[in-house]
């Protein structure tokens, strides 16, 4: 038998010993009569007991049941664009909202000049070099083909997102969004251009976006980045910068409903 | 080599003592406490909350074969390895082979308290391949040589000062107080090592059967590094980080950061699901993903203390710990410190050698309230004391017990020997808290309460007028 059939069965053998019963209840082990009932059985009743036995609760009611214990998100759009900020606020965020492309352009400049930026990488091909036009400091496409020292070296990584979370103040990208996995992680600065139609509520309309744009074919990589890089291993002091971006600023186009959508192919 | 048991009794004795180091924990985890308990309340339903993830881990456990090979299928589709390792030995071999395979010089590694568990890096370094542990607590315990503190916050137990002498003595690093500067220079230095490396070694806070995710949560982007860049990446993780759904994540992540570090979120929590893709500009080109058992069956066949496999390894219950609070982390001489620690090292390493574990415990439920995934941990220290006593339980309490229980069921033995017992009381003053004292395991860290003047019995007897 290889390891695997000999873990799975070892699994198997030991929930045949008992239903979830006696596990939440401390009751003895072995319920003696339970093997002679067949194996599906029992496992549907484990779930029966399992999804009724605290209280309410359901596991599997999905998002709706979710929404009732997770933090309260204003309905409309201002109010989420209101709470997304105060979250940034606390997390140490930066976030620029703009009006149009115009705007963020100029917004970029500003940025460059006031950190001294003397590169910027971003993905190839991508509308987000369009938005640099006016910036007259070196400028890496990310490709294929660039070499991660390269980019450890420049100053800010600019990418796109998939969504921006008002609930958490994060925001949600992927290797397709973010311009592979390095680009948002590696360089000092991670700039992210968001339009406004991409703010959603909360983290279970997150998976669900996710679920609606990308199953069953999810990139390899996804994730929540709420606040720049920090670590309090040292006397539990917050330091920003751990590993990752010391900085992150968040630039939003538009008003609601409305702004590019930048990384969309 | 002495035993697990009276190596606990000297350490937690000695750290007891050690008032610095008391007040050290203390100071740390009360900014805990309180920033645990503001994101708790931002909640709407905090205790709803952690009813749900409680039901939707057993879930998961109860259908662990069904879970473990949909989230297999899933991986394997998209082009990742993955691995089953019945113990400890068959993991590292495993891990170590592939090292060899990958002719791998340098290799890189986020926290992973599995890794801890099956002595990886020993093994590693052994064979000669150079780990580095890029998590900044863990580095800073690597190059003490010591194991993590705490399962979440690896450093807790030392200060900057303490921190800024290794920095000097082991990187060269000019002496500082700030642990901003501390914080840099460990950058710097590990910076370096992600570059380099050809392979890096993860853990995973969740493993997804849905969607064949692994969910990695952080704070410092180590993690993110360490399975971006490098060409092999490979995760190291129990098999009960299991959860059924994607979605499931929404209720997971903000709940593990509340309890584990008293953030709303973690600042990277990070799903992935293979290699990087044909479409995909960067990613490591492999990715291996190692299932443990190591005594985790043990514990599932286990009907009563199962729910302890619904742990997220969030720490909050060494955190509110009276024991951990004092003794601190070291003294368990465990991969897990604190309530969860005593609860589950008895199945996974054996219960006569690490049941002491479950006797130093107030049974004050402090872990059990605080548990985001609501395990029964305090019940469970009681019942392992059981299951000690009743596997094998030593002479003295055998002969004990057994006296105990003749005397107490005879009414009248039992008066004589509350009245005998009277007499002598005024005799073990004389020695009370002394060496010479015959109770005194129990008295020199104990006040003896002395007799009443009247029994119950006595009492029950005047009662009727």
């Amino acid at each position: 038998m290889n390891t695997r059939d000999s873990i799975l069965a070892r699994v198997r053998e030991a929930l045949r010993g008992s239903t979830g019963h006696s596990a939440r209840h401390g009751e003895p082990q072995g319920d003696l009569s339970s093997h002679s009932i067949p194996e599906e059985e029992l496992l549907r009743r484990s779930v029966a007991e399992a999804d009724t036995a605290e209280s309410e609760v359901h596991a599997t009611d999905g998002s709706i049941g979710v929404r009732r214990v997770l933090p309260k998100v204003p309905d409309d759009f201002a109010g989420q664009v209101a709470l997304f900020a105060e979250r940034c606020d606390s997390l140490k965020t930066e976030f620029l909202p703009c009006a149009d492309d115009a705007a963020v352009s100029a917004q970029l400049k500003l940025l460059s000049d006031r950190e001294g930026w003397e590169s910027v990488a971003f993905p190839a091909s991508s509308e987000i070099g369009a938005l640099l036009a006016n910036l007259s400091i070196a400028k890496l496409e990310v490709s294929r083909s660039t070499v991660k020292t390269d980019l450890e070296k420049v100053s800010a990584g600019i990418t796109g997102c998939d969504a921006l979370i008002a609930q958490t103040g994060s925001v949600l990208l992927t290797a397709i969004s973010g311009g592979g996995r390095a680009l948002s992680v590696l360089p000092g600065h991670h700039v992210v251009i968001a339009s406004a139609s991409q703010l959603v509520s909360d983290l279970p309309a997150a998976f669900e976006l996710l679920e609606r744009k990308y199953a069953p074919n999810f990139p390899s990589f996804m994730t929540f980045i709420t606040g720049p890089s920090r670590t309090g291993d040292i006397e539990r002091v917050l330091v920003l910068g751990a590993h990752g971006p010391r900085k992150l600023t968040v630039v939003l186009i538009g008003g609601e409903g409305g702004g590019k959508v930048i990384g969309e192919k | 080599m002495p035993s697990a048991a009276s190596q606990f009794n000297t350490d937690a004795t000695r750290m007891v003592a050690d008032l610095g180091h008391r007040q050290m924990v203390q100071l740390s985890l009360s900014g805990y406490q309180k920033a645990r308990t503001g994101n708790a309340n931002r909640f709407q339903d905090w205790e709803s909350a952690r009813s749900r993830a409680a039901a939707i881990k057993d879930e998961a456990i109860l259908h662990l074969d069904r879970y473990l090979e949909q989230f297999e299928e899933k991986l394997v589709a998209r082009g990742a390895k993955v691995f089953w390792a019945n113990d400890a030995v068959e993991a590292r071999a495993y891990i170590l082979d592939l090292a060899r395979a990958k002719q791998a010089r340098a290799i890189v590694k986020s926290k992973t308290m599995v890794s801890e568990e099956i002595h990886l890096n020993e093994a590693l370094e052994k064979a000669g391949f150079q780990v580095v542990e890029s998590d900044l607590g863990e580095f800073i315990v690597q190059l003490r040589h010591e194991p993590p503190y705490h399962i979440v916050f690896p450093a807790m137990h030392l200060t900057r000062g303490q921190i800024s002498d290794l920095f000097q003595q082991k990187l060269g690093a000019a002496p500082t107080s700030d642990p901003e500067a501390l914080t840099m220079t460990a950058r710097k230095a590990l910076r370096q090592a992600y570059l380099a490396a050809d392979m890096g070694i993860t853990g995973a806070n969740f493993a997804v059967a849905e969607t064949g995710m692994i969910s990695i949560t952080e704070n410092e982007g180590n993690a993110r590094l360490t399975s971006a860049l490098p060409k092999t990446h490979v995760v190291l993780l129990g098999i009960e980080k299991i959860l059924p759904r994607l979605a499931d994540l929404s209720l997971f992540l903000p709940m593990l950061a509340t309890a584990g570090t008293g953030q709303q979120l973690t600042c990277y929590n990070s799903l992935v699901g293979g290699p990087r893709s044909l479409e995909e500009i960067d990613g490591p080109e492999e990715m291996h993903v190692v299932l443990l058992d190591n005594g985790r069956t043990r514990l599932l066949a286990d009907a009563e203390q199962r729910d302890s496999l619904r742990c997220i390894r969030c720490g909050a219950c060494l955190n509110v710990c009276p024991i951990f609070r004092n003794v601190g982390g070291h003294a368990y001489g465990t991969t897990y410190q604190g309530p969860i620690g005593s609860v589950i090292t008895p199945h996974l390493r054996g219960l006569q050698s690490w049941q002491h574990l479950s006797q130093a415990s107030s049974l004050c439920g402090a872990c059990t309230e605080t548990c985001p995934v609501k395990i029964d941990l305090h019940h469970h220290l009681l019942q392992n004391r059981r299951n000690g006593v009743a596997e094998k339980g030593s002479p003295f309490q055998q002969i004990g017990f057994k006296a105990f229980a003749f005397v107490v069921n005879r009414p009248r033995l039992f008066g004589f020997a509350v009245q005998a017992m009277k007499c002598f009381a005024p005799l073990q003053r004389l020695f009370d808290a002394t060496p010479a004292d015959p109770v005194w395991p129990w008295t020199k860290s104990r006040v003896l309460p002395s007799f009443a003047r009247k029994s119950f019995r006595d009492l029950w007897k005047q009662r009727t007028t």
